[in-house]
């Protein structure tokens, strides 16, 4: 599509070594920046006549927990303007601290206390950083990969107590994981053989 | 003499009829003016998005249907879309036509629930039992397609499961005829109605500006008068084929979305009965066996058929590297899925926005200022379903 072309050039252009890598790919442009200058970057999009993206779809995290920068923080634009889509990758480190932006868009404070509370990730000036999909009092955060599906604790109803407790986890049979990938590499296999009858 | 005051906090929830499923809302309350609504949220949090990094492409489909319970093919068809735009497959035109009769299907579904709902939570009873005859007609329809009426897992990427049966498509053509009376019906029950206008006409004014700084969509941003469908912008599917209108209301206010749905539900039909009109033949997934698993007939006769069922549903099928964003004008707005594969048969991350979760964070300004009675209008009007804000 020619306009995401053109705003591509348009936002390098204009915030030239800002911008560390810009690609567009299945439609969408996709900028990566340093989290430093995330509010600028994110005003400029917004604010610049002919980007407009003026509205924030969603905020997520991707989790790597090998790398040196673990977190990988995505923010999903949308104008409507130009019916064009922005995703803004930035990566931080574990205890690095992003600056919020709620008072840009003032829908992302949701989005935000959802980050938060999925993978621990603290935003500076959020007015409002409680957990919002976990339950009260809960300890950990979900979606990091090191974090186990079973979970820590499991509720039940106690007939003594009179109330719902919390205990550790107990499983009849651990979660099991299956990898079905074949460790076959049948043709690699194949073709050295021939080569060696050559 | 000066009369002593106190602010009163209440607790609305979570298991409140007009709560439209769990939602705990803390109201502050002076006198009967609501001053601030916290909403707690997370009651049916199942944790859908770190389940599905757990399991293969095919194993994530059934989590959609999960989500927003009441239009469930609308958000398969968002996951689908995202693995077919990551490897690259073409989707038999056929199996476009079924996914676009099935999504608007799910929108009649959606729009039937909530308008009827809505009524009920404003005092209107009849619109209720009327409309939910018709859901029960329409659910049959998913059920004779997929085999459930509620948690379909038919839609695949590269296509849809299986082929409609013969007669599935007449009966369907015969409710297009019906429906349009019954939505008169219900709209002359409630269009003109003193008591549901009163409840509904300027109560819970967006602006345009707002709607779209708290990431509104679907009807709440249309309803405020922003023209903006995916279905036209960013057409996905067959849709730019059909001729339909996206209707936009003016005032932004309960009434006018609730109009808004009633025009959309019109346009539905159209976009069915066009579907129905032009139903080309032809296979109804991709051929590609290394996605699609063989039929039946072809894993007893060939070994290769065999092979690939066996690996389909084991391993599952192998995505590139890659990150996408898709998303699909849902009925209750823009619903989108992120995804990160990176390469094995799992996907690394899936983020799914969900738009009730957009618009239950305006709650707070939407109501301030309101009277108590007219917390369940707005929540009525914003289409909350807790399975898609949760996740």
């Amino acid at each position: 599509m020619e306009i995401n072309q053109n705003l591509e050039k348009k936002i390098n252009s204009e915030l030239t070594t800002k911008i560390k890598n810009s690609k567009i790919n299945h439609e969408q442009i996709y900028i990566t920046i340093d989290h430093e200058n995330l509010i600028e970057v994110l005003i400029f999009l917004k604010s610049n006549e002919n980007t407009k993206f003026k509205q924030l779809i969603d905020i997520t995290a991707v989790d790597f927990p090998e790398s040196k920068k673990r977190f990988k923080m995505i923010y999903l634009l949308l104008s409507h303007e130009n019916n064009s889509r922005i995703i803004l990758e930035t990566f931080i480190s574990e205890n690095e601290v992003v600056s919020s932006i709620t008072s840009i868009f003032p829908s992302s404070n949701w989005m935000e206390r959802e980050v938060f509370d999925m993978y621990g990730i603290k935003f500076k000036n959020h007015p409002d950083l409680r957990r919002i999909l976990t339950d009260y009092e809960f300890e950990g955060y979900p979606l990091r990969k090191d974090f186990p599906i079973t979970g820590h604790k499991e509720v039940r109803y106690s007939e003594d107590k009179k109330k719902v407790i919390y205990e550790p986890v107990r499983l009849e049979q651990d979660y099991r994981n299956f990898n079905y990938e074949s460790p076959w590499e049948g043709t690699k296999y194949i073709k050295k053989q021939s080569k060696k009858n050559e | 003499m000066s009369k002593q005051t106190k602010k009163l906090n209440l607790n609305f929830g979570p298991q409140h009829p007009a709560a439209h499923g769990v939602l705990r809302l803390i109201l502050q309350l002076d006198g009967e003016v609501v001053e601030k609504a916290d909403p707690h949220i997370g009651l049916l949090h199942r944790g859908t998005e770190k389940l599905i990094e757990n399991k293969t492409y095919a194993q994530a489909i059934p989590y959609f249907d999960r989500l927003d319970y009441v239009a469930p093919m609308n958000q398969e068809h968002a996951f689908a879309l995202a693995v077919e735009r990551i490897l690259k497959i073409e989707v038999p035109i056929r199996a476009q036509f079924i996914r676009v009769m099935f999504c608007e299907i799910g929108r009649l579904l959606s729009h039937i629930l909530n308008i009827t709902t809505q009524a009920m939570d404003v005092g209107a009873l009849t619109p209720t039992l009327w409309g939910f005859e018709e859901r029960e007609t329409l659910m049959t329809f998913y059920e004779r397609a997929s085999g459930s009426r509620l948690h379909a897992n038919y839609f695949r990427p590269g296509g849809v499961h299986q082929d409609l049966p013969r007669s599935l498509i007449n009966d369907i053509s015969k409710f297009c005829v019906s429906f349009p009376k019954i939505i008169e019906d219900v709209e002359s029950l409630l269009t003109d109605n003193r008591i549901f206008k009163q409840r509904n006409v300027d109560i819970g004014v967006v602006s345009k500006q707002d709607a779209l700084d708290y990431s509104f969509s679907g009807v709440m941003l249309r309803g405020s008068g922003v023209a903006w469908d995916l279905r036209k912008s960013q057409p996905y599917d067959c849709y730019e084929q059909f001729d339909f209108q996206i209707p936009v209301g003016k005032n932004g206010d309960c009434y006018d979305r609730y109009l808004c749905r009633i025009e959309e539900m019109k346009e539905s039909i159209k976009i069915i009965k066009q579907c129905i009109d032009r139903m080309p033949k032809g296979p109804i997934k991709s051929i590609d066996n290394k996605i699609s698993p063989p039929s039946k007939k072809e894993i007893k006769e060939s070994m290769e058929a065999l092979i690939h069922h066996f690996k389909l549903f084991t391993e599952g099928y192998r995505v590139d590297k890659d990150e996408i964003y898709t998303a699909v004008e849902a009925p209750k707005g823009e619903f989108g899925i992120y995804i990160v594969s990176d390469g094995s048969s799992k996907p690394y991350k899936c983020k799914i926005r969900a738009p009730g979760f957009s618009h239950l964070q305006a709650m707070d300004y939407l109501i301030k200022g309101h009277m108590l009675a007219d917390v369940p209008a707005i929540l009525g009007s914003m289409d909350i379903v807790f399975g898609e804000v949760d996740r």
